[in-house]
């Protein structure tokens, strides 16, 4: 489901396979899994760059599990409890963190690919998409919304992802802001992301002040990732209004 | 450490002497009875223009003063120093009258800080840096520093890069970046340019009470941690 590499102080994980890498409660187990080796194996200054093999990066949510009959809100629930859990791990992770966007990303994945520090993505194929308004699904407003905002500031490319639900490729991402750098094809993009992170790396950064730094940055998606409004997940300040 | 001197309607405020002008207490008390006597001289149309000798605008907090009583003390010479450092910030934010800061140097950590309480940042074009240095010495950063950097610097990629990449940020960049208004040739023309619009700006005669109300009005997180309240009404020229 997913692998875990290390290269020098750079862990490259990966979802392997041919597929869609559907986030499924194993998949999210999986990759949780890894983020623990990852804090466990990490002795210095590290770095994480997170990949994925095939043509997609990770077509979100499972879906097609969720819609089994009469389970889809309790499995939708499970789902969104286990990727809120690996954002807010991912926001917690005492070392930079470079997402290398290898093939087609949306919904969930496409919050799972902006809770990382750096975002590279591959221009030749694959595209960054919220395709919530087009499947007539609510974009979960308290987190989502929230990681969204904390990553792209200008409102017109925050509309074009939510509102528009437009098809992004690494060009157009770069363009509005969504991404910081383009590159020829997946290898290419996994490439610079190590090169970006080994330079990371050699900065020497003390690895609990930098995610300290990163977790007040990002204290309004903290703040919001213990609810889900969308799988009724409500959060208890709320409440109580 | 600091003169104030007033040509006409604008103030200007020098952090003297070709030293990296570290903020320790002597400094602050220096740079906040300047700020008092400016808000007590103020009239409609009045401006200040921060600026410094030398080559460093502020190279931040006297982390050599925090360190002398050994190092069982630094963390609350240090804590002292931010705290001296807050009415430094709140002063600017409540200023009666807009603030230009002429960046004329390296400004790092609170010297970065420094400079971005202004209204407005002009800054010289050479090999001077905004740098946010406390990732690379291993400090967080408190709270009203990260406030201050959300309200001021709005694009997310500036913001980490700043923040949590210690990006060292020359004019021209931190122009596109949306940090600094506009970047100049020498230290001389950034100063110039800041008498410039200080006149424009000055020649709008606002009230200065109102000013401030705005001001602080759109920076309300910063001024929350700063306890800086505002009011809504003050007297209108209708």
């Amino acid at each position: 489901m997913c692998s875990l590499e290390k290269r020098g102080n750079i862990f490259i994980l990966t979802l392997t396979g041919p597929g869609e890498h559907r986030l499924n409660p194993t998949l999210l187990d999986a990759i949780s899994a890894a983020l623990s080796r990852v804090r466990a194996e990490s002795s210095m200054s590290s770095a994480l760059i997170t990949t994925a093999e095939g043509k997609f990066f990770s077509n979100g949510y499972d879906l097609a599990w969720a819609s089994a009959s009469g389970v889809f809100l309790d499995r939708s629930k499970l789902m969104s409890s286990k990727l809120r859990s690996l954002v807010a791990d991912l926001i917690s992770l005492p070392m930079p963190t470079i997402a290398a966007i290898s093939g087609h990303c949306s919904a969930a994945a496409a919050i799972i690919a902006l809770s990382h520090d750096y975002v590279l993505m591959r221009n030749d194929r694959g595209f960054i998409y919220m395709p919530e308004l087009d499947i007539g699904i609510k974009i979960p407003d308290w987190w989502f919304v929230a990681l969204i905002r904390s990553k792209i500031g200008a409102p017109r490319s925050q509309r074009e992802l939510m509102l528009r639900a437009a098809k992004l490729t690494a060009h157009d991402a770069l363009n509005w802001g969504i991404i910081d750098s383009a590159h020829n094809s997946t290898e290419e993009t996994v490439r610079a992301a190590i090169r970006f992170g080994d330079e990371l790396v050699g900065r020497k950064w003390d690895g609990h002040v930098y995610a300290q730094i990163r977790m007040r940055m990002l204290a309004d998606v903290f703040d919001k990732i213990g609810c889900d409004e969308s799988v009724g997940e409500v959060s208890h300040t709320r409440s109580r209004l | 450490m600091c003169t104030l001197e007033q040509r006409g309607n604008l103030f200007f405020l020098t952090l003297t002497g070709d030293n990296e002008h570290r903020l320790g207490p002597t400094l602050f008390d220096s740079i906040r009875s300047a700020l008092a006597q400016v808000k007590s001289q103020a009239t409609p149309g009045s401006a200040l223009i921060t600026t410094a000798q030398g080559k460093f605008f502020s190279n931040g907090l006297d982390l050599a003063w925090a360190q002398a009583a050994g190092s069982s003390s630094f963390r609350d010479r240090l804590s002292h120093l931010l705290d001296c450092f807050k009415p430094i910030v709140a002063d600017l934010l409540s200023l009666p009258m807009p603030t230009i800061a002429a960046v004329s140097g390296h400004a790092a950590a609170a010297g970065f800080m420094l400079a971005i309480s202004h209204d407005y940042v002009l800054m010289k074009n050479d090999r001077s840096v905004l740098y946010m240095s406390e990732l690379d010495i291993g400090l967080s950063f408190p709270d009203y520093f990260m406030a201050m950097m959300k309200s001021k610097i709005s694009d997310p990629a500036a913001r980490r890069d700043v923040m949590l990449r210690a990006k060292k940020v020359k004019a021209e960049e931190a122009v596109r970046m949306g940090i600094v208004d506009s970047a100049h040739d020498s230290a001389e023309s950034t100063v110039k340019a800041a008498v410039l619009l200080a006149e424009q700006l000055s020649g709008r005669k606002w009230n200065g009470e109102v000013y401030a109300e705005i001001r602080k009005a759109m920076h309300p997180e910063v001024c929350g941690l700063l306890g800086l309240s505002h009011r809504a009404v003050v007297a209108p020229r209708l």
